[in-house]
């Protein structure tokens, strides 16, 4: 049986003008640690919340840990854990009564469960008399995992977690997801940095309501179907505008210190012909190379492909 | 035009014990894109709110467009352009009311404000949507909109704030572009981000840990200084050390 099951799940809002999710199907297994990666407004909320059973789908089914999101809702509630991507604690309860309440909401105690947070709650410890409301960003979002587990769910879900969070707490934060797997949680995370895609077992990639791919990452950089190149030279700036007036170019954007790009026809000699396009434009330093890509440049690429 | 767009010497900034910012000293040239990053917590905003003449400094000195922070804080409001994460546009005016407002409280005449409206609407190939409610438009192009009303009086620097948080990588891109063609035109940009590769597309980048700015200078040189094969590194490498984290 799979964690999570979705089948067909459509969902939209204002009389039906905006369009959310778009025929959603997908399965989660068991144990996976399984990322939902997209930008703002790609619909991956509202997945959160059907699934969660905070709101209903149009329509479509989904099923977590074998019940129903609609009919068995009430079972659903007690067994997952969800943090929402706002911060949504009591932030005139302490950090202690905040997880003393979402503990006894759940029939458990703190001591019942202290295993599963005792890593991330030792972190938070030393202010555990301290208001919710008036921790750092990194220290709420410790708290709020915390709360999410005290009840050992089997399946968590993680909307955005680590949205506006400095690249070093970032990777705490994964760090902490990691540990967390050890433990046969579910975990569903979602998030907009297309880097952290690497960190999941598997993942959905999702815009504007449709999912554009759901795989490994590494197969579905490995199903990339053309030869990408990294282009650099000094002036970068310069190079992105003459390289868009090159005419055997199929896409080019910039990448980091580099400009990746493919080529409509890519024949033994394409690369040294612009190489030799770029000198004639002046260009100084230049730099082509064969690379592999990444989840983004798969990403840049579905999502081009269907609009 | 003076050659530095922002002069910084031991600017400071305390609230009761607590340094937030602490003698931070640079200089951004005029027409560059500097990059402004750091860790939660290590005082960005708070430098931010300073040189846009928002709040009075502790100590130190600055200049931004020329003009004092401490005695010119009016002028440096009205030379500056300044754009943050959240979508700070009317929802519920339209694309073309919105510039005609924020363009309006910059003192452009009726002509300029119709010739800017126009010039603006196309440039973003949003004619169709010139009418609309900008409430109702997808979030990657409120964000250029926004950009583009917040350089709408020309000023002499654009203040950004994670102005690409969220947003989908093409129109990530696309605003990059609007970055360019803005440093091309002269206007010196100033930006905040979370994204290491948008750190590349600057020409220097200042880090911030707790309150301190402990590396400046362009992407290449740092990644040379600490070794490093990305800005990612560069980034973790002195970050990891800092005592503080905030939002």
């Amino acid at each position: 049986m799979s964690a999570i099951s979705i089948e067909h799940i459509t969902k939209t809002y204002d009389k039906g003008t905006v369009t959310a999710l778009n025929d959603i199907s997908l399965e989660v297994a068991k144990g996976e640690l399984f990322g939902l990666i997209g930008p703002d407004g790609a619909g991956k909320s509202s997945l959160f919340r059907i699934l969660t059973t905070l709101l209903i789908a149009d329509t479509g089914t989904a099923t977590v840990d074998g019940f129903d999101v609609v009919k068995d809702y009430k079972q659903i509630r007690s067994c997952v854990g969800y943090m929402p991507g706002k911060f949504s604690l009591y932030q005139d309860l302490t950090v202690e009564e905040n997880l003393t309440f979402f503990a006894s909401l759940f029939g458990t105690t703190i001591s019942e469960n202290y295993d599963l947070i005792k890593d991330i709650y030792v972190q938070i410890e030393p202010f555990k008399t301290k208001r919710a409301g008036k921790l750092s960003g990194g220290m709420k979002q410790k708290l709020a995992l915390c709360c999410a587990l005290i009840h050992k769910p089997t399946v968590l879900f993680l909307d955005e977690p680590t949205t506006g969070v400095d690249a070093v707490s970032r990777k705490e934060f994964w760090e902490m997801l990691k540990r967390l797997k050890e433990q046969q949680i579910t975990i569903m995370v979602s998030t907009p940095y297309m880097d952290e895609a690497n960190l999941c077992e598997r993942i959905a990639l999702i815009q504007n309501g449709q999912l554009l791919s759901v795989d490994t990452p590494d197969k579905i950089v490995a199903s990339y179907p053309q030869q990408l190149y990294a282009v650099k030279a000094h002036n970068m700036h310069k190079i992105l505008n003459d390289v868009r007036g090159y005419e055997n170019l199929q896409s080019v954007y910039a990448f980091g210190e580099y400009l990746h790009t493919t080529f409509k026809n890519d024949e033994a000699q394409s690369e040294s012909q612009l190489k030799a396009y770029l000198q004639q434009q002046n260009n100084s330093g230049i730099e082509i190379k064969k690379i592999q890509p990444t989840i983004e440049d798969s990403f840049i690429r579905l999502m081009s492909e269907k609009s | 035009m003076e050659e530095k767009a922002i002069i910084c010497k031991g600017l400071t900034k305390q609230f009761g014990d607590f340094v937030a910012v602490n003698k931070i000293s640079f200089e951004v040239n005029t027409g560059e894109i500097f990059g402004f990053l750091g860790a939660n917590g290590a005082g960005k905003t708070t430098a931010m709110r300073m040189l846009c003449g928002l709040s009075f400094p502790s100590s130190g000195e600055a200049t931004v467009a020329g003009f004092n922070v401490y005695k010119q804080q009016e002028k440096i409001k009205r030379n500056i352009g300044y754009m943050s994460q959240k979508f700070s546009l009317y929802e519920n005016l339209s694309i073309l009311e919105n510039i005609e407002f924020f363009g309006g409280i910059y003192g452009l005449s009726d002509k300029q404000l119709k010739e800017k409206g126009e010039e603006l609407v196309d440039t973003l190939g949003l004619q169709k949507e010139a009418k609309k409610m900008v409430g109702e438009l997808p979030l990657g192009w409120k964000q250029k909109l926004a950009f583009s009303v917040a350089i709408i009086h020309k000023p002499k620097i654009v203040f950004l704030d994670e102005p690409t948080g969220g947003v989908d990588p093409i129109t990530r891109r696309q605003f990059w572009d609007l970055i360019y063609k803005a440093a091309d035109d002269g206007i010196t940009v100033f930006v905040t981000t979370h994204y290491m590769d948008e750190a590349e597309y600057c020409n220097r980048i200042s880090i911030m840990v707790d309150g301190r700015i402990d590396a400046l200078d362009s992407p290449a040189n740092l990644k040379k200084q600490f070794s490093a094969e990305t800005m990612n590194e560069v980034f973790y490498e002195l970050a990891r050390g800092a005592k503080r984290s905030d939002n």
